[in-house]
């Protein structure tokens, strides 16, 4: 890992280059802030330290115009610091399609990482370099924050929803993850590792998990096992939405808003149908909040989201 | 000056001394020293713990068990935030200083002054008994649904003294509003106000708009907590981001809770050792108000990370750097009253000059973790605990360090030893910046705050920073030895030892029971120093040549 003196920051992925520029030049314009002001203070106190026989007459009078120019100086380096760090953020808000779903739920003191292949790991994720991945992060318990310190990219894992982050590494290697938001006792303790790996070890590395069934698959099951299936099937009775081509469709509710089918909208859909209930069906789903894991969730939202095909 | 001072052997120390006189008083002076016995107590209590901290985190593998290590830091956060910082200065030269200032003869409501000082003790007891019996481990933020459903510490008792010292907290702000409207003395204009008044004067309106809204979240954790009802748990169709909305509309103005008193005390510091007029009057009580108002409109600075809206980020942060334009004027017109002035290198000065120093860089650190896309990495990190730490240790106790030794001669009547004082104002300057500066490099590096253990490779810069802490430990135990010898033995002060303007000056050292031989009249501006030979006009109209 980084050796004890920061020079340079060891970046491994896009956003953290991105990030990287954005702190250069706020460092530097903090750096000239400080250095004005100890600048002044000290060249003060020595000039006109008591008996000094520096001349103390015509105190400066018209102390507005000094105050106006300071500020309007000081509010304008402020605004470029503020636009150009909602810039970055904007664009690390926005995940692009991604070439690479994974998803990642917190729990009391580990993460789980879920491939789209159905491969697992706790505490570790393995992906390829160059390549655009997003996590859908999910806490079965309390907040957590999902944390890569050299990708710069981080973001609380709040139960009750999902979160989604991307990120694009460049570099091979093994890269810490750390929980930054107060979760419990070993929250010092819940890290893992990122591992980049070129794409062909990457390829290898899946098949060696020894997996058979892909996510989605893992989640018809549980479709079928908590009885989804029962009314969201073309041969059931029940009038109830079918899941075929729902994942990324607009949707209007009963109540006159209407909501585009992502991950977040399915989870909120499975535990509170009520709140959600979709226009033109009557509101009969049960309610699942409580009795589904997040990892279920994950296999179920992965499993609709293979039906949008 | 005669004319308002009275006569020897009549001051408020001397003039009963049963402890029932002290227990039962009402006059603000003792009042103010029976709250500083109080944050005493609770700053060892919370100094002890940041000891403890520093000491595990000296070491990777740590010295204390994790779920110890957890209510040591919580501790740490409870006892500093309220029970030290928020009351530390308001209480004690607020509460001494301020009707001296503006000629008054004693707080608005004296028997309120009195009771938040037992309110604020019981809420101490409430806080002691959490510890006792096992205490918190949610972090002073009681963040749910960790500390609704998840914690094993004792929340409930740890938030129900926090939730009693707000009542401490108001009272003591609705007097100085009051007493800053109702009590000034005939000339005492709002234009003519000490800046350490307009900074006590904000600070009450913050207090008293603020408090009530952390009341009502933590009514709403034990709701939560000890009867399952579902406001945060998102099982029972609670949202854990309403809480975080709640808690920061009060805890950011409890930021500028902590900071605007230390503003108005270095104000009063720099003009009276540059012996010059303070630089832009009227900007500095403008910018005081300016900064109550903003803090309002700033919380979700601290959940950019959480999962808000886009939008509201970027409002939030644009509102963050708005606040930090009134804070840079203050800083530049501290610096510019050094223009030109006739300066003496007194410890309180010397404290002015490290909280300077100290809040420039807390506050463009400030600005980094304001600035969004950086926030993303800094967030939860050691860079905003040193970021914070600049601001309330190195800005606020600094500055409390200051006024207590400006103040001092007229509190006690008597001198604290000189060369003593400024070996440890250098001394706080170097232990603090040992100790906090390498956390922002920790931070940089991706330490998350709160882990009880750390990469083996950081740990260079842990020790440096405990190294830095046993500096600080120092050279704050350092005051408490000379100030205390200083009482009995120290030289006599006099009235005005630091030849200083405002009306507390004009009374004798120390001031009898009501303050003056007689109502002040005021006819002059605050800061009339001369530069040029040294004279000055006290605010009561008399020249000293």
């Amino acid at each position: 890992m980084q050796g004890w003196l920061p020079f340079w920051p060891r970046t491994a992925a896009v956003s953290g280059e991105v990030v990287n520029a954005l702190y250069i030049a706020e460092l530097g314009i903090c750096v000239l802030i400080v250095l004005t002001v100890v600048g002044l203070m000290l060249r003060f106190c020595l000039v006109y330290r008591r008996g000094s026989s520096a001349s103390r007459a015509n105190l400066v009078a018209k102390t507005w115009q000094w105050e106006i120019s300071w500020t309007v100086a000081t509010l304008v380096l402020f605004l470029f610091a503020f636009v150009w760090g909602a810039v970055v953020y904007i664009w690390l808000y926005d995940p692009p399609s991604g070439e690479l779903q994974i998803y990642v739920v917190g729990k009391q003191w580990m993460w789980k990482m879920e491939h789209p292949g159905g491969q697992r790991e706790i505490d570790a994720l393995h992906v390829p370099v160059n390549t655009t991945v997003r996590l859908v992060l999910a806490s079965q318990d309390v907040i957590h924050s999902f944390f890569v310190p050299a990708f710069r990219i981080k973001r609380d894992v709040v139960p009750g929803t999902l979160e989604t982050i991307w990120f694009k590494a460049t570099k091979a290697g093994t890269y810490r993850i750390e929980c930054t938001q107060l979760c419990g006792v070993q929250h010092a303790n819940m890290t893992g590792e990122v591992t980049v790996m070129e794409p062909a070890a990457f390829g290898r590395w899946l098949k060696q998990q020894g997996v058979h069934e892909s996510l989605a698959q893992q989640g018809e099951a549980v479709f079928r096992e908590h009885g989804c299936s029962g009314c969201h099937s073309t041969a059931s009775t029940v009038h109830a939405p079918l899941m075929n081509g729902l994942y990324g469709s607009l949707v209007h509710l009963q109540d006159g808003s209407s909501r585009v089918a992502d991950e977040r909208y399915l989870r909120d859909c499975i535990l509170l149908p009520r709140t959600f209930t979709v226009a033109g069906y009557p509101p009969v789903m049960p309610d699942f909040s409580g009795q589904l894991s997040e990892d279920d969730l994950v296999k179920l939202i992965a499993y609709i989201k293979s039906l949008a095909k | 000056m005669a004319a308002l001072a009275a006569d020897v052997g009549t001051d408020y120390l001397t003039s009963e001394n049963t402890v029932r006189s002290w227990l039962l008083t009402r006059d603000h002076k003792r009042i103010g020293l029976l709250f500083f016995a109080s944050i005493t107590f609770f700053f060892f209590i919370g100094g002890i713990a940041a000891t403890l901290i520093r000491l595990h985190l000296a070491t990777p593998s740590g010295l204390l068990q994790p779920s110890i290590y957890n209510r040591v830091f919580t501790m740490h956060g409870i006892v500093m935030v309220w029970f030290f910082l928020i009351p530390s200065i308001p209480t004690t030269l607020g509460n001494f200083v301020l009707p001296l200032m503006i000629g008054a003869h004693d707080l608005a409501f004296p028997r309120i002054n009195l009771a938040s000082w037992y309110v604020f003790n019981l809420s101490g007891l409430v806080l002691l008994y959490a510890l006792i019996m096992g205490g918190a481990d949610a972090g002073w933020t009681f963040y749910p649904p960790f500390s609704t459903l998840y914690s094993d510490g004792y929340i409930l008792v740890a938030a129900l003294a926090v939730f009693v010292n707000g009542f401490s907290t108001i009272m003591t702000a609705l007097n100085f509003v009051v007493t800053t409207h109702r009590l000034r003395a005939p000339g005492m204009t709002w234009m003519r106000l000490p800046l350490f008044v307009w900074a006590i004067y904000s600070v009450s309106l913050l207090m008293l708009l603020a408090t009530p809204v952390l009341a009502m979240v933590l009514l709403l954790v034990a709701a939560e907590r000890f009867l399952q009802v579902g406001l945060f748990d998102p099982t029972h169709g609670g949202d854990p981001i309403l809480f975080q909305h709640i808690f920061w509309f009060y805890s950011h103005p409890a930021v500028y809770i902590m900071i605007v008193p230390a503003m108005g005390v270095v104000s009063e510091l720099v003009t009276c050792f540059a012996r010059r007029p303070i630089f832009g009057y009227t900007g500095m009580a403008y910018a005081l108000m300016a900064i109550a108002i903003l803090s309002f409109f700033v919380w979700a600075h601290h959940m950019f990370v959480a999962g808000i809206s886009i939008y509201s980020a970027v409002v939030f942060s644009l509102m963050t750097f708005f606040v930090a334009v009134p804070s840079a004027i203050k800083v530049f017109n501290w610096t510019a009253t050094l223009h030109k002035g006739s300066i003496s290198f007194d410890a309180p000065f010397l404290y002015a000059l490290g909280f300077v120093l100290l809040f420039t860089i807390g506050g463009v650190t400030g600005l980094m973790v304001a600035t969004l896309g950086l926030d993303i990495d800094l967030h939860d990190t050691y860079f905003v605990i040193a970021h914070f730490h600049y601001i309330m240790v190195g800005g606020t106790v600094s500055a409390f360090f200051g006024g207590l030794h400006y103040w001092w001669p007229k509190i006690t009547g008597r001198l604290y030893p000189e060369l003593w004082a400024r070996f440890a104002a250098l001394l706080t300057f170097v232990g603090f910046n040992l100790t906090f500066f390498p956390q922002f490099i920790l931070g940089y590096l991706g330490m998350p705050r709160r882990y009880y253990t750390y990469a083996p490779e950081w740990q260079p810069w842990n020790l440096l920073s405990s190294a830095g802490a046993s500096i600080l430990a120092v050279a704050y135990l350092l005051p408490l030895g000379y100030l205390a010898w200083s009482m009995l033995r120290g030289e006599r002060a006099g009235p005005n030892p630091w030849r200083a303007t405002g009306l507390e000056w004009q009374t004798s050292s120390p001031p009898p029971t009501y303050n003056f031989a007689r109502t002040p009249a005021v006819t002059t501006a605050p800061y009339a120093y001369n530069p040029e030979n040294g004279s000055y006009v006290a605010q009561d109209g008399t020249v000293h040549a």
